[in-house]
């Protein structure tokens, strides 16, 4: 098994998480894929992420504020997404599901 | 047959222990939530397979688990602490303004009469509440509102309200504990609270009998007598007659008076038990050795209980909410070392004997006494 939640329909966006994260939401697969309506951007992403797996709320953002937690990373085609806006309209291949957008835990801590 | 179920919270994630009322033979089944830092766990004493499990990371934040079937399955429910209002601003380490940010939840207190109802200490200090197992939180604001909040400032390890005891004999009486602020108390359910610091002298701040700014470790009561609270200060072991209105000292012949945790014994209210630790420099207990110190006089008086426990080259700690008592006859006594093991004493301290040796450093142990 390689994805979750397979979309009907437009491209589906698929999304990589981190191990914790998915045993948090006790996800089997390496992937997830999430109908994003275009333009697909890192809130968008996010906010359908959260929208089907609720207990995810408040890991990767943070409540209020709705910034990346310090230690999240975001990466789409091998580019680091991090400190870019969360209204940036991600790269194509992502959009068109080519490419799975990664949501890592940074390299930090012990 | 009774029987007891130990909860334990770790660096690495959570376990549950199990035993029958010999508390001889255990089976330990985890981890659960495995990698992930534990702060506490607890059952419902209304309804004693509903537990809570504080699940956090420097990663993700704070995650709140709940189990329905004692520990078997669990589900995440709300993580959502909002500070209601402003927050406003708490002293930072060097005496500057410092805004209010949610970090993690410390402690879970469920209801005493609600199996929905389940209260939770956070860093930065504050209280939330859940009416309804989890699905929401809504913070006291009355604690952080009360007056002194600015002045309160963080301890080493954070901002912490890390203890909540419910009066069993007075639903709108609530005792908490922060570091570094002190202890208060709330006589209407939540809505106002007042500073419970008198008599409380701590030399390593400004003014030692402050009215708040005290590094409390952790409070406990016997819930025969909620006006009787036992204290671990940073330095000093202290008792209150008076529901905290005012405070004493009994640190009496302890070798230090250092320490973080603090229990009473289920059926005898002036016994007490504290593992003194050898000072806030050194987090280890002192000489080497593992040594429980237990009070019968409600303190002052106190005897070291060793026997099965390490008497050499020991360096680990025990911390605040690492100690637990269950209601069996004879009391059985459990605490949690950082060195990740876990002991109890089936005849309220008189011998111990480790149920688990290796597990991850231990942050915290609760126990459930099963019918």
């Amino acid at each position: 098994m390689t994805d979750a939640g397979a979309t009907k329909g437009g491209p589906a966006i698929r999304v990589a998480l981190p191990y914790h994260l998915r045993t948090l939401a006790k996800i089997e697969s390496a992937e997830v894929r999430l109908e994003v309506a275009a333009p697909v951007t890192v809130r968008r992403v996010l906010d359908a992420l959260e929208a089907r797996y609720s207990m995810l709320g408040g890991t990767i953002r943070e409540y209020g504020t709705g910034q990346r937690r310090a230690f999240m990373r975001i990466f789409a085609c091998e580019e680091d997404w991090s400190h870019e806006s969360m209204d940036a309209e991600l790269p194509e291949p992502v959009a068109a599901g080519r490419e799975p957008l990664l949501i890592l835990g940074a390299i930090a801590g012990g | 047959m009774s029987s007891v179920r130990v909860l334990v919270g770790t660096r690495k994630g959570a376990f549950i222990l199990m035993s029958d009322g010999k508390r001889k033979d255990w089976t330990v089944s985890g981890p659960l939530f495995a990698g992930w830092e534990i702060y506490h766990m607890k059952g419902s004493p209304v309804d004693p397979n509903r537990l809570y499990a504080s699940q956090s990371s420097s990663w993700s934040g704070q995650v709140v688990q709940r189990s329905d079937d004692g520990g078997a399955t669990w589900n995440a429910v709300s993580n959502k602490f909002a500070y209601a209002g402003v927050p406003g601003t708490h002293q930072w380490y060097d005496g500057t303004p410092h805004p209010w940010e949610f970090k993690r939840v410390w402690h879970f207190e469920p209801s005493l009469t609600d199996a929905d109802a389940v209260f939770a200490g956070v860093e930065d200090a504050a209280l939330f509440k859940s009416p309804d197992g989890g699905a929401t939180w809504e913070g006291l604001k009355g604690l952080r509102e009360h007056g002194t909040g600015p002045r309160w400032q963080p301890g080493a390890g954070g901002m912490c309200l890390h203890t909540v005891i419910l009066d069993p004999s007075n639903a709108d009486r609530i005792f908490i504990a922060i570091s570094a602020a002190g202890a208060f108390r709330t006589d209407d359910g939540g809505k106002s609270w007042k500073p419970i610091n008198k008599g409380l002298v701590s030399q390593y701040i400004p003014d030692p009998t402050a009215e708040v700014g005290h590094c409390v470790h952790h409070v406990a009561m016997h819930s025969s007598r909620p006006n009787v609270l036992f204290m671990q200060k940073h330095w000093d072991v202290m008792r209150s007659d008076d529901a905290g209105d005012n405070w004493h000292e009994v640190s009496g012949n302890l070798p230090t008076d250092f320490g973080f945790t603090i229990d009473v014994h289920a059926h005898e209210p002036e016994t007490i038990f504290v593992v003194p630790i050898k000072s806030d420099a050194e987090h280890f207990v002192p000489d080497g050795k593992l040594r429980v110190f237990r009070s019968k006089t409600g303190g002052n008086e106190w005897e070291a209980l060793e026997k099965g426990l390490p008497q050499k080259d020991c360096y680990v700690n025990v911390l605040r909410d690492a100690m637990a008592v269950d209601s069996l006859d004879k009391c059985g006594v459990y605490f949690g070392t950082s060195g990740g093991q876990v002991y109890t004493s089936p005849d309220a301290g008189d011998s111990w004997a480790p149920i688990v040796r290796d597990l991850p450093a231990v942050l915290s142990v609760e126990v459930q006494t099963l019918q």
